[in-house]
């Protein structure tokens, strides 16, 4: 395969999965099945010219990368700049070819198991379109070479979220969970847009390339290593939102809403892994500080979330937790400068993660099912402890899951295994070079607390008696649609693929292909390097490896301990300690939390404002109006009642009070007046021009009369206010407001002359 | 380009009024005729219009050269000698098109097309409502292709009558109000336009072609070169008192069309109370003629003032931004809602504005024909629910969604390209408005990034309510959008998938006139700056 063949199957593969989308949400009534069959054939097709594009890759061009450009927008010559084009463009280098390759397995496989799972559905063939845009976006973020296609296809992924989690949306809860995805996206999205704008301002480019070099060439953002670092810090806040970081991880437990095959693609494989693959393509860029703020997110996300996890009694809760606190393990591990650990980790949690999602999936389809054909419609069919036994009566879906839980545990022969020892090797090896070591103690207490609350899930649901010995005879092994995807995710869950060696993938193609990045900030506020970080990493392998065998093992034995043998008792724990589990069932108040301050603030100042608006502002306008109001027709009455001299007064007035205006404003005014010192001359001087006029009405015009007459006027006006208007048209104001006008411009023109 | 020896841009601002005339003689009754004339008339505008899109040269720089102007009409038209103290009154017949102006002719044939097809179901007086409608047109046409700034106050007062007529008339429950209001608002914003551009007259002088001496003139073009200023004249120097009250007294008269925080609260009033075709054109092309006014009058006139004034103008962005997004959250009723959130946009043209280099000047022009193409569409979205519910109330919905698939899926459109999704044209205006904003006002343009969460939060809110959830039994009987509607809204959101995707069709016309603009603008600071 040449280059250009690589390119073109890439630009392929990434508009295939659009014209999926294009085809099935206009045509999808009028082709058979709703077009399940074409949207999941043209993902098959993208899986195998992925596949294709990586083995191309690999091969033939293992350290090149290839680009191509196109100028999207051109500026033309812009002052101070010089001629200023945009240029767009994909690139293919190793990363974007495993990521490309993992997003579509889990894609296709996903299609494959919603035939089964939404057979049936109200939206069936909009399902399919959801899945396929989703599909073009998230295969968008991995080709994209520049950081505005990245935003651009990172809110086209946000959109398809939106669209998926709210599939159901006659439920109040699922459009509540996508709009909620969807701001929560957002607010992570502007700190990243801020960033893309910090380096816009000054690289004038969006390319990753010319962005990196010219900092490598010295050139910081707008002059200074902190507006890098905050560039970087800003740039991971876009990370913080997709990929459910601390502090803003609440949308994603939330998002389960959606159908259970889209929280397998979505909501564990692919999009939230997005942000961890955001880090990784700008990790060139990030300095000592930033790689430090993310380390500790991470950590703090991973933390926060095993602990939620284990008082979850929805399944898919627990998995979503769990999701959180692995990918918090991922953007750890890539702070902590383990770069290739942790994007291995989040290819290998794609395919056990999606796995899990896909098993819960056909868990909850079976006691659907179940439960349907009982005419039973209160017990949740996600809750846990009305599980039980499912082992035998589904044996697929039993050993695939306990596949992906031993992965995820880390227990070795799993591929989960080896990213995982990869990680947290890198945390001690972090320990070591920075002295940080609350990360790798957070690192393997959370690998402990994984291993237990996967089994605790394992155990209930599949092991024991069924809760209602009753319900046990209708429950089934899912169709073939369904478990067929299962098998293949539970084999991509070997280590095998990976590794020669099952205890370490230091040797295997992946680490091979997958090299981390040379840094371009300057050498003051870089990380430690390359070579200094293998070397502790070096010590740190085997204590490493023993210590989170050894906190898996405490880890399982626990989970048995309690809900196997029956040896502890949760509950009467859960007892002792209930501030602590009501805290940790409350997912440590987070939403509650947001809820009162960001939300309800929110609202409290819109009604603040609309307020505002309706009664200050307006009532400044109508204010006006009626003082206008008064004073003219206070005029017209004292020139009907032949009082003249009132008419002069106020005529008087009138000059005099624009004379005053008029001196104040030019004699304040000087060569250096400034601008604000302008504007505040000019009001200075309109003020003294209303505040003569004020004092000529008031004290010659007679004082009482004129306020009083003024006061009394304003209610009348008040009382009359829509009769007058209408009145007003009717006797042909509007007319009389254009003669004025007339009458100004001649009286404008002599003033001028 | 000419036809029947007559300029295209004479053409494309008077077709309506022909249209007019020819409504006008249709015998009552006939309102098939009635209907058809006027769509046949706004239809040749649009043809007329690309044609000029088709013609048009991008690389011509325009603003202030009479060399970069396109499709130029020059003629004599008012010519007074020797009126005693009068002096010599020349006005000239003066018109052209350059970047800056010529997506806004676009914009005006587009959504005056839409406009008729939307007002297709008035039964009061429809004569009157077509006639009024066409000469609405012409004035708007004629603000974008005047330079002859005499030509340019009479277009921009021709268009005022018949929008007031069109809310007083023909409006909801409060018309009266909100029309007298939309109306003495606009003539105080016009009085004070008036104020300076009689005082730019009197300032500027150029040569007579003829005889050679130098008369006063209304050329816009003459306007904004420094060596034409009579020395010693009103406006004459840099940066001098009367030079910043004229710039004040322009800005105050645009601010309020845009319209600018704490002139803004004609326009829910006015939304709300107009018909729906009306609310479009208020909102897809009266609302530019603000910032137009802003950038083809008072920067290039006023260079050094409106740099000087950068900053203030950033904030006052900031406030429309972050304002209007937070009251349009606090609405009960779609029309106030949208009409607000107009307002939030128009703060982001107003930040593109005020950011002075070219990315920022892209942003805003380009985000002020995109926000008239996607606020149509909300406005006809409005309009299609409230022509058969006869209720805006956001609560009195739910589940429309499934009711009216069809409108749901144009609708999904309009709303997420208004909340800036990328993809739709919105976003990419918004986002060089952002990023050239940031390049000159870094704080304050990383606060009005605060809009960006608010609007997807109070578009997405709206969407909730009115569309998804379980559908309301009241309204299951709600046929969806008709074959009509969608004529009027389908181009439209082709329009705004296409610029998504492919800016440059637009964005080219405008690179050439805007960075002369911001060199202009340059320049002017320089000129403040020098001793």
């Amino acid at each position: 395969m040449t280059q250009d063949t690589i390119l073109l199957l890439a630009v392929v593969v990434l508009l295939l999965p659009l014209l999926s989308f294009t085809l099935l949400i206009f045509f999808s009534k009028r082709i058979p099945r709703q077009g399940d069959w074409l949207a999941t054939s043209i993902l098959f097709v993208t899986l195998f010219l992925s596949i294709a594009i990586l083995w191309g890759k690999l091969l033939a061009y293992h350290s090149d990368v290839l680009q191509t450009t196109f100028t999207w927008v051109d500026f033309g010559h812009v002052p101070g700049i010089g001629p200023l084009k945009l240029d767009l463009g994909i690139m293919v280098d190793n990363l974007a070819a495993v990521m490309l390759v993992a997003v579509a397995i889990v894609s296709a496989l996903v299609h494959l198991f919603s035939i089964g799972y939404m057979r049936g559905d109200v939206r069936y063939g909009r399902y399919f379109a959801y899945l396929g845009i989703f599909s073009f976006s998230m295969l968008g973020i991995v080709l994209t070479n520049n950081f505005w296609l990245m935003y651009v296809f990172w809110e086209l992924v946000g959109l398809s979220s939106y669209l998926l989690i709210g599939h159901w949306f006659e439920k109040k809860s699922a459009s509540d969970a996508a709009k909620k995805a969807f701001i929560v996206n957002r607010i992570g999205d502007i700190g990243m847009f801020t960033g893309i704008m910090i380096l816009f301002a000054t690289f004038q480019t969006f390319s990753f390339d010319a962005i990196f070099g010219a900092i490598q060439g010295g050139t910081l953002p707008m002059g200074s290593e902190t507006w890098l670092t905050t560039a970087g810090i800003l740039i991971f806040c876009g990370a913080i939102g997709k990929s459910a970081q601390f502090p803003l991880h609440v949308w994603l437990p939330d998002a389960m809403e959606g159908p259970t095959p889209v929280s397998a693609l979505i909501h564990a494989a692919t999009m939230v892994a997005a942000g961890v693959y955001l880090i990784a393509r700008t990790f060139a860029m990030m300095t000592a500080e930033a790689l430090m703020v993310i380390t500790y997110v991470g950590a703090i996300t991973a933390f926060i979330s095993a602990t939620i996890a284990i008082a979850q009694n929805d399944i898919k809760k627990v998995l979503a937790y769990s999701t959180v606190s692995q990918l918090g393990y991922m953007v750890m591990g890539l702070g902590v400068g383990a770069f290739t650990a942790g994007f291995f980790h989040l290819t290998t949690h794609a395919m056990f993660k999606a796995g899990l999602f896909l098993g819960s999936g056909s868990v909850i389809h079976a006691m659907h099912h179940a439960l349907e054909r009982h005419g039973d419609h209160h017990t949740d069919p996600q809750d846990i402890r009305n599980m039980g036994g499912l082992r035998k009566k589904m044996p697929v879906t039993f050993w695939t899951f306990l596949m992906y839980t031993l992965a995820i545990s880390g227990i070795p022969l799993t591929s989960g295994f080896l990213s995982k020892d990869e990680i947290l090797a890198g945390s001690l090896a972090f320990h070591e070079l920075t002295g940080h070591s609350l990360i790798p103690i957070i690192g393997f207490f959370v690998a402990g607390l994984t291993a237990f609350y996967m089994f605790r899930l394992v155990i209930l649901v599949f092991l024991g008696d069924h809760k209602e010995s009753s319900r046990s005879e209708s429950i089934h092994e899912s169709p073939a649609t369904m478990t067929i995807p299962l098998v293949l995710f539970a084999i991509l869950s070997f280590f095998a693929f990976f590794s020669p060696n099952p205890f370490g993938a230091a040797d295997g193609w992946f680490f091979e292909a997958i090299q981390r990045p040379v840094s371009v900030v300057p050498a003051g506020v870089a990380a430690a390097g390359a070579e200094m970080f293998e070397e502790a990493l070096h010590h740190s392998h085997t204590t490493a490896m023993i210590l989170s065998l050894t906190m898996a093992g405490i880890g399982i034995l626990l989970a048995f301990a309690t809900y196997y043998w029956k040896k502890i008792n949760a509950d009467a724990i859960a007892g002792n300690v209930k501030p602590l589990h009501t805290f940790l069932v409350n997912k440590w108040y987070f939403d509650e939390l947001y809820d009162v301050t960001a939300v309800k603030g929110t609202l409290v100042v819109t009604k603040v404002f609309r307020w505002f608006d309706n009664t200050i502002i307006d009532g400044l306008v109508n204010g006006a109006a009626s003082w206008t109001r008064a004073i003219t027709l206070g005029t017209r009455k004292n020139w009907e009642e032949g009082n003249l001299s009132a008419v002069f007064y106020m005529g008087v007035a009138g000059v005099v009070s624009s004379y005053v205006a008029w001196l104040t404003g030019s004699s304040l005014w000087s060569a250096e007046t400034g601008v604000l010192q302008g504007a505040w001359y000019v009001v200075v001087g309109l003020g003294m021009g209303g505040l003569t006029f004020f004092l000529f009405y008031a004290g010659v015009g007679g004082f009482d009369n004129r306020i009083v007459d003024g006061v009394v006027n304003l209610v009348a006006y008040l009382a009359g206010f829509f009769g007058l208007l209408t009145r007003r048209i009717q006797t042909g104001k509007v007319q009389t407001y254009i003669a004025f006008v007339l009458l100004g411009v001649m009286i404008f023109f002599l003033w001028f002359q | 380009m000419e036809f029947l020896g007559i300029g295209v841009l004479t053409w494309i601002t008077f077709v309506p009024i022909i249209g007019m005339a020819a409504v006008l003689m249709v015998p009552k009754g006939n309102d098939a005729a009635i209907k058809w004339i006027p769509a046949v008339a706004t239809f040749l505008q649009l043809v007329l219009a690309a044609m000029i899109y088709l013609n048009f040269n991008k690389g011509m720089t325009g603003i202030n050269s009479l060399e970069g102007m396109q499709f130029v009409e020059k003629a004599r038209w008012i010519d007074v000698e020797g009126v005693s103290w009068f002096g010599r009154i020349q006005i000239e017949y003066f018109m052209g098109v350059d970047g800056l102006s010529v997506t806004m002719v676009l914009l005006t044939a587009l959504i005056s097309f839409i406009a008729v097809f939307a007002s297709w179901n008035i039964d009061k007086a429809l004569k009157g409502y077509m006639a009024m409608l066409l000469l609405l047109d012409t004035g708007m046409m004629g603000v974008f292709v005047a330079l002859d700034f005499f030509l340019f106050y009479v277009f921009w007062e021709v268009m005022l009558l018949p929008m007031y007529f069109l809310i007083g008339i023909w409006g909801g429950p409060r018309r009266e109000y909100a029309a007298i209001k939309f109306f003495l608002y606009t003539l105080l914003g016009s009085v004070l336009i008036l104020l300076a551009m009689i005082a730019l007259y009197f300032s500027v002088t150029i040569p007579d072609a003829v005889t050679g001496e130098r008369i006063h003139t209304f050329n816009m073009l003459a306007m904004m070169d420094p060596a034409n200023y009579e020395p010693g004249s009103l406006l004459a120097g840099v940066g001098t008192y009367w030079r910043y009250l004229a710039y004040i007294a322009l800005f105050i008269g645009f601010a309020i069309k845009v319209p600018i925080f704490p002139f803004h609260t004609w326009l829910p009033d006015a939304h709300v109370e107009a018909p729906t075709a009306i609310s479009v054109i208020l909102a897809g092309v009266l609302l530019k003629m603000g910032t137009y006014g802003l950038l083809r009058v008072s920067y290039p006139m006023f260079p050094e003032i409106a740099q000087a004034y950068a900053v203030p103008l950033a904030v006052v962005a900031f406030i429309n931004i972050v304002y209007g997004a937070l009251c349009a959250m606090a609405q009960q009723d779609f029309k106030k809602l949208i009409a607000y959130s107009s307002i939030s946009h128009m703060g982001v043209v107003l930040l593109g504005m005020s950011a002075m280099n070219s990315q920022g000047m892209v942003g805003a022009v380009f985000q002020m024909f995109n926000h008239g193409t996607i606020t149509a569409m909300l406005f006809l979205i409005v309009g299609v629910i409230y022509d058969r519910s006869h209720t805006r109330d956001l609560d009195a919905f739910g589940g429309l969604a499934v009711t009216m698939p069809k409108y749901t899926g144009v609708m999904t459109v309009a709303f997420f390209a208004a909340l800036g999704l990328p993809g739709l044209s919105g976003f990419i205006s918004e986002a060089f408005s952002f990023l050239g904003a940031f390049q000159t006002h870094r704080y304050i343009t990383i606060a009005s990034t605060l809009g960006i969460v608010l609007t997807a939060a109070y578009m997405l809110w709206t969407l909730q309510r009115v569309f998804l959830g379980s559908p309301n039994e009241k309204w299951a009987g709600l046929p969806d959008i008709n074959g009509r509607e969608l004529f009027t809204l389908v181009p439209l959101a082709v329009i705004v998938l296409v610029l998504g995707v492919y800016p440059s069709l637009a964005i080219d016309l405008m690179t050439a006139s805007l960075n002369n603009l911001v060199d202009i603008v340059a320049g002017g600071s320089a000129l403040a700056m020098a001793p």
